[in-house]
């Protein structure tokens, strides 16, 4: 399988990447010299194999559901670019 | 006294119980060493003197009531992967830009409370990304090692004077440094070449496809990987989630054994944290190893490999059966596939990861018209090519339409590289030794890499396949190669068998020697 500009610029938009026409048109070959690498895959025969779920035998620990942490709100947004009264600024989502 | 940046952690160790040095002296002799290599060198993108220098000065409290912990006073580099409370935090990306993380790292959180002092934050491949640490927002890191000429000399004819050499042909051989600058490996290329050059006793270096020892290689340094789930990845920077694993690199087996022990722990804060005991791994060094049964991977041996590097795996074997183990051909049949997978478990994982950077909590944030518009400006600054690059691959395989030819078919094929490992391991084997890498370090700013990433890919060929199946691996050096170049060895174990890693290990040590590069920064 390969991929051509249209599907880049639509895989980038996915991940929320903006590129430019000349970036679209670098991706292209350097996806396709990966999808052309990864194409091996395909010849071996998985029949009857289960995909990979954890790569160590154990059942997942689950905490006990109790509060354990809390009260970090300043924390929290300590490091954001915008915020106001420990909220994060964004531009304006609705309407 | 810069000598004291010459200790191994153990040596170290003793002088700092026995109350020769102290922590202050010790620390003082790194940060001035790192102010004089880091312009040349670029291992570090954070150097914190002030706090290294409190906490040396509170571990030579303790030390003095003879109440130091297992790693008091000793300075050690944090890769930029690892949070540290209040200090630079940035896996090396400009996405994180200014992001100092109001929280500690498990793994350092065991290192200071066992008394180490951390001298700053270690340079890497953007996020992890990478297998020469070009990849970073910080610039390339350089090895300390080059590769040097062996020149002939035409000596005049002299006789022999006292104590001097007998021109006998006329001439001789001398080595000179080229000026060439390599790679130090990625993407714990900062750690590596750090511990290599003196600028730390040892570093901490996380490994998702071979980040911990193909540097270890590149620089004649000592790296492990241990099992999945052995060291907690809570406050790390996440790239792909089920390969990550945090571990040490040091300057020889014995420092490693020590490092390790720190760092692992069970931890309630990370899911996949195993619950068992953390072992004395430095208790193994040491011990024989007769009868142990040595796997040799046929399928290790690729094509267009060179002839040095089959010369050193050579000779490893030769080492392990002189030293009493049994050698054993084996077969891992699914080796090849591992890379592929690995190129679309590691990217899908990293696509998902890596949607948190999106210029609202955290970092970089370049405005835009509306939200959406915010998002795809700040991720297009703040990401670089390679990272931008395995985004796009995880995005496009995890798609609508593609999951199962690409995701579920690598998840597939993973657990039959898996199988592989445990069907030698139930047939008796205890330890499988590899080269590490297919080569020694090579140049920045390679060409043939930079233009086909795949090539750059190739570099984790022998180490990829351990993260997939989450077992254990060591990066050992075991000579130079023609130029002089290091070159290392791999031990795979059984899942949480670091002890044997470390035994087997130090066998091979014991035979090479440790190598040091020649000080010309």
């Amino acid at each position: 399988m390969s991929v051509d500009l249209q599907t880049v610029k639509r895989v980038a938009r996915l991940a929320r990447i903006a590129v430019s026409e000349e970036d679209a048109e670098r991706m292209t070959g350097e996806l396709n010299a990966i999808l052309g690498f990864v194409e091996q895959l395909n010849e071996v025969d998985v029949s009857g194999v289960e995909p990979m779920t954890s790569v160590t035998p154990m059942e997942m620990k689950k905490r006990q559901d109790v509060v354990t942490d809390g009260n970090k709100a300043a924390d929290i947004v300590a490091n954001a670019p915008a915020t106001e009264e420990n909220f994060f600024l964004v531009p304006k989502v609705v309407e | 006294m810069s000598d004291l940046t010459r200790l191994t952690i153990s040596q170290a160790r003793a002088k700092l119980r026995g109350k020769e040095i102290t922590a202050t002296e010790i620390t003082e002799a790194y940060l001035s060493e790192i102010g004089r290599a880091n312009p040349a060198l670029n291992a570090y993108v954070a150097v914190t003197g002030d706090k290294a220098l409190d906490m040396a000065k509170a571990s030579d409290a303790r030390l003095v009531k003879g109440q130091g912990g297992a790693l008091e006073g000793i300075p050690l580099g944090i890769k930029d992967l690892f949070g540290t409370e209040g200090v630079h935090t940035q896996a090396c990306s400009h996405v994180l830009d200014g992001f100092k993380p109001r929280y500690e790292s498990t793994v350092t959180a065991n290192l200071w409370a066992d008394g180490a002092v951390m001298l700053g934050k270690l340079n890497m491949d953007e996020f992890a990304m990478g297998s020469s640490n070009e990849t970073s927002y910080y610039g390339p890191v350089i090895n300390p090692w080059r590769r040097s000429r062996l020149d002939t000399v035409v000596m005049p004819t002299t006789h022999q004077g006292d104590g001097g050499f007998v021109s006998a042909g006329g001439t001789r051989t001398a080595r000179s440094l080229d000026n060439a600058q390599l790679v130090p490996g990625g993407s714990s290329g900062g750690s590596a070449t750090a511990v290599s050059a003196f600028l730390c006793a040892g570093a901490t270096a996380t490994d998702t496809g071979g980040s911990i020892r193909q540097p270890a290689a590149f620089t004649g340094t000592v790296g492990i990987k241990p099992t999945y789930g052995r060291c907690s990845r809570w406050g790390i920077v996440a790239f792909a989630s089920s390969l990550d694993q945090a571990g040490p690199i040091a300057r020889d087996v014995r420092d490693a054994a020590i490092l390790l022990k720190s760092m692992a722990s069970v931890d309630p804060k990370d899911t996949t944290s195993v619950d068992r005991p953390v072992p004395d791994y430095e208790a193994a060094i040491g011990k024989p190893i007769k009868g142990m049964k040595v796997g040799i991977p046929k399928e290790y041996r690729v094509d267009g490999m060179p002839e040095e590097i089959e010369a050193l795996w050579q000779k490893g074997i030769a080492w392990l059966r002189d030293a009493g183990a049994e050698i054993v051909d084996i077969s891992l049949p699914h080796t090849k596939y591992a890379l592929p997978a690995y190129y679309i478990v590691a990217p899908a994982e990293a696509s998902s990861n890596l949607a948190r950077y999106d210029g609202v909590r955290y970092g970089l944030r370049v405005p835009g018209k509306d939200i959406v518009e915010m998002y795809e400006k700040t991720r297009a600054a703040g990401f670089g090519r390679e990272v931008k690059r395995r985004i796009m691959i995880g995005t496009y395989v995890l798609s609508a339409g593609y999951y199962d030819a690409y995701y579920l078919q690598a998840q597939k094929v993973r657990n039959l590289i898996k199988r592989d490992f445990e069907n030698v391991f139930a047939a008796g084997v205890d330890v499988i030794l590899t080269p590490a890498t297919p080569s020694a370090a090579f140049g920045i700013a390679d060409e043939d890499m930079a233009a086909d990433p795949v090539k750059m890919y190739l570099n984790d060929i022998f180490t990829v396949t351990v993260n997939m199946a989450g077992l254990p691996g060591i990066a050992v050096p075991a000579g130079l190669d023609p130029k002089g170049l290091p070159l290392g060895l791999q031990l795979i174990g059984r899942p949480f068998e670091e002890e044997t890693l470390f035994q087997t290990a130090a066998v091979i040590e014991q035979a090479a020697g440790t190598f040091q590069p020649e000080k010309w920064w």
